[in-house]
């Protein structure tokens, strides 16, 4: 065949990623994916306002960031609500992947559509709700900070823990039934069993579930930006208004605190289920 | 798996918690736009629900319903280019060496993981009318006229001055934006899928003289259809219900049903004629899961997310 050259190591049939032709189309859509973000982080860095051509390295731009009052604000308040959001969601999640886990009762298939509901109906659906939700009840608005935030929070934890759940139960699927049946036989209680058992084997999947939660939370534009008030700003929602005002260096500052924030929590995140992935299959 | 009554005390602990967390903040928000759906909006703040179809009716009005049909379009091209351009790749990916694998893998997923709307503002600085692709042009136009005037046809006779091309703001900037933060949903179930292919099929065809595409549509397409038809439906699920990219990206004739709905909610104040819109867009989606949920059970295959 034309495609045996005398290469020590010829191409094979089936040694696809060894074609020029898709190492191209690899290569291409990922300069697609990256040129963007990478000209995004590189222009904070650039000595001009125009922002289009290079002027030479500069870091005014996060100073600037930095001494922005209303963007510090809003950068706290989505640390804020991303830290209650994971604390929460990452208990009901274990909440919910435990009773998934272990028991059967009616209505079960139901009960699990309901719980990834949150995950599929559209955003915008969600948003609208939550909105519509909190001004129909009269939740109070103007709180002391931090409660004013609690709309936002409760709204994100309500979309976070089944993303949590979901993590947390793929780790128990490697966690031996008859340890906690040991255990209850040894005489200790549901409580016990939970804390001293369950909870140290699901902790990857908890710390794993926790990071995916916070940064969800972080990450959320479209929920929060229907449940902030004028007061209640967040990170995001405050970058979207710089956005729609124009393009400036201190958004792609902004931005690059933002990313880097979140590729860091993801980096552990996918660690931890790395690690969730080959303890749980040597626990079988 | 235990019956529940076994441990009734303890299922009730750890069910009651998460149980009333979705019930009280997502099926009661929910109910609650889906009751405001069947009502009127009497005054500034009054709205009666007296469960007739009224706002049904209204969104089914050619504007709206155009404005349906625009947001399937819209999510049908993205989910078409993204299917072309992610097979490639997740045969790629596929086929190389395990390092190199999880590499690749990262490398897709990882721009998943950068907030949707840093990514669509990056988009705005390419597509700009002084953004990244316009001055690379400008640039290239001005060095080439510069070439030749070297030969006496400077000045712009032969290219003319350079008039930058508005790429933002209409239907080809939303289109463009929702494949790029898209791709990623393709890439990651054809992956799934074509990582379960038996290779030794491949491997039969090849040696009985069928070419390449042919045993790319008479082989792998057929064996990888699950995962063709689950890459389909997380991608336009997504993209039809999207409200950034058009927001920013699109002009005024680029609103999809999700910019139609908060404008309900905000500036147009009718929450009812939103509340429809909204269920509209959900009962769409319910759509596309369930005929996701049948061709996977067809398959007789596991999920692929």
């Amino acid at each position: 065949m034309s495609i045996f050259k005398r290469n020590p190591d010829p191409i094979g049939p089936l040694d696809y990623s060894r074609r020029f032709s898709l190492r191209f189309t690899v290569g291409l859509t990922l300069f697609f994916l990256y040129a963007p973000i990478v000209g995004l982080i590189v222009f904070s860095f650039n000595d001009s306002r125009r922002n289009v051509v290079w002027r030479g390295f500069t870091t005014d731009y996060y100073v600037k960031l930095f001494n922005n009052d209303a963007l510090m604000l809003a950068f706290g308040n989505s640390l804020t609500i991303a830290l209650f959001t994971t604390l929460f969601s990452t208990v009901l999640g274990a909440l919910t992947a435990y009773v998934l886990w272990r028991y059967r009762f009616p209505g079960k298939a139901i009960y699990e559509g309901g719980m990834a509901m949150p995950i599929v109906i559209p955003e915008i659906c969600m948003g609208v709700a939550m909105m519509v939700f909190f001004a129909r009840i009269g939740w109070p608005s103007g709180m002391i900070w931090p409660f004013n935030l609690s709309a936002i929070t409760i709204a994100h934890i309500a979309f976070s823990f089944p993303f949590a759940a979901i993590v947390i139960r793929a780790r128990l699927e490697s966690f031996n039934p008859e340890l906690a049946e040991c255990a209850r036989d040894l005489g200790a209680s549901e409580f016990q069993v939970f804390r001293d058992v369950v909870i140290p084997h699901m902790k990857p999947g908890l710390i794993a579930g926790a990071l995916l939660a916070f940064t969800l939370s972080l990450d959320d534009f479209v929920i929060t930006f229907f449940t902030s008030g004028p007061d209640t700003v967040t990170f995001p929602v405050k970058i979207y208004s710089m956005v729609r005002f124009s393009v400036t260096p201190e958004v792609n500052a902004a931005s690059t605190v933002l990313i880097l924030l979140t590729l860091v929590v993801t980096a552990f995140a996918l660690r931890m289920q790395n690690r969730n992935n080959m303890l749980g299959s040597s626990g079988h | 798996m235990e019956n529940w009554k076994r441990s009734a005390q303890a299922f009730f602990a750890a069910f009651t918690p998460p149980t009333f967390w979705l019930v009280a903040f997502f099926i009661v928000p929910l109910s609650l736009i889906w009751l405001y759906s069947f009502s009127m909006k009497t005054g500034v703040t009054d709205i009666t629900l007296n469960w007739n179809l009224h706002q049904y009716a209204r969104a089914l009005e050619p504007l709206y319903l155009g404005i349906f049909w625009k947001s399937i379009l819209m999510a049908a091209a993205t989910t078409a280019i993204c299917l072309v351009v992610a097979f490639p790749v997740a045969i790629a990916i596929v086929f190389s060496k395990p390092t190199m694998r999880m590499w690749l893998l990262l490398l897709v997923i990882l721009p998943f993981w950068t907030n949707l709307l840093i990514r669509t503002y990056a988009l705005i600085a390419v597509l700009r009318t002084n953004g990244f692709i316009n001055g690379g042009l400008g640039w290239l136009v001005e060095k080439g006229d510069w070439l030749l005037s070297l030969v006496g046809l400077g000045d712009n006779t032969i290219i003319g001055p350079f008039e930058p091309l508005s790429l933002l703001y209409n239907n080809t900037a939303v289109v463009f934006g929702l494949v790029y933060v898209s791709l990623p949903f393709m890439v990651l179930p054809l992956y799934a899928a074509l990582d379960r292919l038996d290779r030794s099929y491949l491997e039969a065809s090849l040696d009985l003289g069928a070419g390449h595409f042919r045993t790319f549509f008479s082989i792998v397409v057929p064996l990888a259809l699950p995962g063709i038809a689950s890459g389909i439906v997380i991608t336009f699920i997504p993209a039809m219900g999207s409200y950034l990219t058009p927001d920013l990206l699109g002009g005024t004739d680029s609103q999809m049903i999700a910019n139609v709905i908060a404008d309900q909610f905000k500036q147009a104040n009718n929450w009812p004629f939103g509340a429809a819109l909204s269920f509209l867009l959900m009962y769409a989606t319910f759509f596309a899961l369930a005929v996701r949920a049948v061709l996977m059970r067809k398959e007789g295959r596991g999920d692929v997310k």
